[in-house]
């Protein structure tokens, strides 16, 4: 009702009715139009109870004032300060925003926003783990307490360790199916009260639940309880391993629902996914993976390389760049430089085992015979491309950024 | 120097009354004996105005049809007595352990604790409500004249220093001899011994202890002897004596024993509820906190109850009833928090989510809760610290999740000293308050930015695969279970790790990293050769 009010208001031009003076013969007449017609609604007759009083003018220009100021004396009685005008309202504060664990990231988008959704969306070996375990890393080190959802069971405590991630201050949540879950499925009980005198073969869950499903199950209402909970620095899904198709059913309500649990709160809810799925209800959304110029340019050098290498020619000539170079124009992953560094003659026997790790070759054939690259050559100096898509925090273009990750060797 | 006196009128119906707050409003009568030959040993005020009286067989009370009749339990009645000692406790450090249900306090020097003593007295009173009984508090100059003035006074009693022959004169000559108020069972002799006394006075026509203490003493001495003047001076109000404190001992335990076994959840948490109520007010009056509980269910024995599978499980314990020479089977489950907490409602829906996974498996015919007391911990908070879980939610919120994904799927990690892939272990994720702020921590630390570190994800359990080997190196990667298949396209390895060959499981592998086509881009896959058990498995993926 209220919003017909101020839509007539402002389409007839005139200001609105709480700022106007109230004219008290008009609210008389109201209030007498308005008990004849509460009166006529009874059953009585219009003419024996329709007391107006007398006034110039012609009876439709009567009967146009009488609902004018009737619809002025509604607005009327709106208190004032129930509604804040557009023009009063108060600029919503921007969100804390803290470091992400990477500065190159940092630099393009300001940091992780708290209180807010922050998507991270990007194909297998696009680097979203490692920019989670940056994050994690970076929330550790100031002191919060951070969560880790796995839709997957996918996180390697070696990594988060070499990522500089307090082991202590992460609590990791491992979804799946659980023998504890099976027996006591909420379904299996709904409605009907649970007795625990009961044979132990009936325990065994009679249905059979889809796995993906099961687990989104579980990653959402975890979810739910440590939202609830309170009080951690930053609480990450990971739904990286899931499917698009299953990720795209969680409704946009729960998002939306998670979205309004996290807001006004120091948390930073990240979710690591292969797709955006969240919509609107993310404040930012980072894309991580090659940009597509290059990626294409990359693929067709990797098979010229192939059919060069098929075919015996020397790979050094269709990269004829600098080999430092080409790998850090690379856009993700090892390219095609690397292989060509690698069969120039950079071999493993060049980079020093580290500590607690035994490299050896295969049997025939000496070390600094063994022609391809070693670990740490093929994972140093992976270039992760971010791309801000979408940021609501301020306007800012799509842009771009690219930063390189190292290899730790924890194990 | 003042005294307080906590007297608990009809005892064992107010222990029976404290198990079962929802009998206050009706008429309540005690039995004692084994069946069939019982008889009313206790009743409350309700059911003594209905003519029930302590003496009466179980038939006749029995034609009450408002009247609830409850068994004698000891169990109950020294939980009430333990309440009683801690409500003492929590307002003097010296307590004597007068009765079962007297309990006198010096409150010398409380007053600056505590208020005036009318103000200590009503404090004292509604403590022991709240711990669930209903008392008589009276305070005096004595301890033996704050006893007669429970006894004979309903509700708070403050006795002025130097009127207490004036305030205890009215009272009738039965508080004296306590038996005659209790019909506890007393030595025979004792009781023969009051009750002559009794009569005695009876016959004199000494009905009140004004009357008493208005006697002569010489005659008085020459007729009931050193008992008389005994009386007499306490009638008066005149007989100084110091307490015998007691350590009251750190114990707190309830239980409730069941007249049907309950087979169902609801049930059970509606008594552990009330238990752990109790508990947690007893605990709070001595300014406690508990990090360990522990639920002992006695359950009756079933036809389809797998007695000795279920003690091989370990939850179980087989107790000795040496009453009854018969065996009772007892399901115990531990609940160990990492921090002292003091919050029923927490416990018992820890409780419940406990049992709910691990439920008993027989009805339960008796449920006994046990708490481990410790000090309440203490926390400084801070304008500048990082937010912290609160440990109470963050403990239910874990316990749900692990019910949800199971218990050793979630919490916090520790890396084990091994070469292991899996080289950790799950651990109790505990939430520990910052020592430092962030104004004491180096900036150093703070400003330090690591580089990112190239992740691995990890296949639970790792996909077998099939590789097709040129040169003994991999060429070509075919896994359907995640559609990782294609031509390598860039390799590295193999690295060598073994271990635990000491023992049965010794491991032995390679690794590759291998680049592969996926989709439109290259994904990088960490793949195993096991040297031991045969076969290609895809571990992870870098991302």
């Amino acid at each position: 009702m209220s919003s017909a009010v101020f839509s007539t208001s402002a389409a007839t031009g005139r200001p609105f009715v709480f700022d106007a003076e109230t004219v008290p013969e008009v609210h008389s007449l109201a209030s007498a139009s308005r008990a004849s017609l509460d009166r006529t609604a009874e059953g009585g007759c219009p003419h024996t109870t329709l007391q107006i009083p007398e006034r110039p003018g012609t009876q439709e220009s009567l009967v146009a004032r009488v609902l004018q100021s009737t619809i002025k004396n509604q607005q009327s009685r709106i208190p004032p300060a129930s509604v804040t005008s557009a023009s009063r309202l108060a600029i919503r504060p921007a969100p804390e925003m803290v470091s992400s664990g990477v500065p190159a990231l940092d630099a393009l988008t300001g940091g992780l926003p708290r209180g807010c959704l922050t998507e991270i969306c990007g194909p297998a070996s696009s680097g979203r783990t490692t920019l989670l375990l940056a994050a994690l890393a970076a929330a550790t080190r100031r002191g919060e307490f951070c969560v880790v959802v796995d839709a997957s069971d996918a996180l390697d405590p070696q990594s988060a360790a070499a990522a500089g991630v307090e082991l202590g201050r992460l609590l990791w949540v491992r979804c799946g199916e659980s023998s504890a879950q099976k027996k006591n499925s909420p379904r299996r009980h709904r409605g009907t009260e649970k007795s625990f005198f009961e044979n132990p073969e009936d325990r065994i869950q009679a249905h059979s639940t889809n796995h993906t499903e099961h687990r989104l199950e579980q990653v959402l209402r975890a979810t739910d309880l440590l939202l609830e909970s309170g009080g951690f620095g930053l609480i990450a899904l990971d739904l990286g391993d899931l499917p698009s198709q299953s990720a795209r059913r969680i409704p946009l309500t729960t998002w939306f629902r998670f979205r309004r649990a996290v807001e006004h709160t120091p948390t930073i809810l990240l979710a690591i996914e292969q797709q955006a799925i969240a919509g609107s209800c993310s404040s930012l959304l980072l894309q991580l993976g090659p940009p597509r110029d290059e990626l294409k340019a990359s693929i067709a050098q990797d098979n010229r390389l192939l059919d060069a290498d098929n075919s015996g020619e020397s790979a050094a000539k269709a990269c004829p760049e600098p080999v430092e170079e080409r790998r850090k124009n690379a856009a993700h992953g090892p390219s095609a430089p690397l292989r060509v560094n690698s069969s120039r003659g950079l071999t493993a026997g060049d980079i020093a085992a580290p500590e607690g790790r035994k490299k050896i070759c295969l049997i025939g054939q000496s070390t600094f015979d063994f022609p391809y690259p070693a670990h740490a050559q093929l994972l140093t100096g992976l270039n992760i491309t971010a791309e801000l898509i979408r940021s609501r925090l301020e306007r800012k273009p799509a842009r771009s950024v690219t930063f390189e990750s190292k290899t730790a060797w924890a194990g | 120097m003042p005294f307080a006196c906590i007297y608990v009128p009809t005892f064992p119906v107010a222990a029976a009354l404290r198990a079962e707050p929802e009998l206050k409003a009706r008429a309540v009568a005690i039995l004692e004996g084994k069946p069939p030959l019982e008889n009313i040993f206790a009743v409350n005020e309700k059911a003594s105005r209905m003519g029930i009286t302590p003496g009466m067989t179980k038939a006749q009370a029995e034609l009450c049809a408002e009247l609830a009749l409850r068994p004698r339990s000891a169990l109950q009645e020294s939980a009430a007595h333990a309440a009683l000692l801690d409500c003492a406790q929590s307002f003097s450090p010296c307590v004597e352990d007068t009765a079962c249900n007297t309990v006198l306090l010096d409150l010398t020097g409380m007053e600056s604790l505590f208020g005036s003593l009318p103000e200590i007295s009503r404090a004292i009173y509604h403590r022991a409500a709240v711990l669930g009984l209903e008392t008589n508090v009276a305070t005096a100059s004595n301890p033996d004249a704050a006893m007669l003035a429970a006894r004979g006074f309903s509700g708070v009693t403050v006795i002025p220093a130097g009127e207490e022959a004036e305030q205890l004169g009215a009272l009738p000559i039965e508080v004296l001899f306590p038996d005659r108020l209790e019909e506890d069972r007393t030595e025979e002799d004792q009781k023969e011994e009051a009750g002559r006394l009794l009569e005695t006075l009876d016959r004199w026509g000494i009905r009140s202890l004004r009357a008493l203490a208005a006697l002569p003493e010489v005659a008085l001495s020459e007729r009931l002897g050193q008992e008389g003047l005994r009386l007499q001076n306490l009638a008066g109000g005149i007989s100084p004596r110091t307490l015998v404190p007691v350590e009251a001992p750190m114990v707190f335990e309830e239980a409730v024993e069941l007249e049907y076994a309950i087979v169902l959840l609801e049930p059970l948490a509606f008594l552990l509820n009330r238990l752990l109520e109790q508990l947690c007010a007893r605990l709070a009056s001595r300014a406690l906190s508990t990090q360990e509980l522990r639920l002992t269910l006695e359950l009756e024995k079933v036809p389809g109850f797998d007695q000795q599978s279920a003690i091989n499980n370990q939850q179980f314990l087989l107790q000795s009833a040496i009453e009854n020479r018969q065996s009772t089977i007892c399901f115990v489950r531990t609940l160990r928090l990492p921090l002292p907490m003091l919050d029923a409602r927490v416990f018992l829906k820890l409780l419940q989510l406990d049992l709910n996974a691990h439920p008993p498996g027989a009805p339960i015919v008796k449920i006994h809760l046990a708490a481990e007391p410790a000090r309440p911990r203490s926390a400084q908070g801070g304008l500048f610290l990082p937010p912290t879980p609160e440990p109470e939610k963050l403990e239910l919120t874990l316990a749900r999740i692990a019910g949800m994904v199971g218990e050793n799927k979630v919490g916090a990690l520790e890396l084990l000293d091994t070469h292991h892939p899996e080289g950790f272990r799950m651990q109790r994720f505990v939430v520990e308050a910052p020592q430092k702020s962030l104004r004491e921590t180096p900036a150093s630390t703070l400003t330090e930015e690591k580089s990112a570190v190239t992740a691995l994800r990890r296949f639970r359990p790792p996909l077998r695969a099939d590789v097709t080997l040129e040169n003994g190196q991999p060429m070509h990667l075919v896994c359907r279970k995640k559609d990782v298949q294609g031509r390598v396209l860039w390799k590295a390895g193999p690295w060598c790790f073994s271990g635990d060959w000491w023992e049965r499981e010794a491991w032995s592998r390679d690794e590759w990293d291998l680049a592969l086509q996926h989709g439109e881009t290259v994904a990088l896959y960490r793949i195993v050769h096991d040297l031991l058990g045969g076969g290609w498995f895809v571990e992870g993926t870098y991302d």
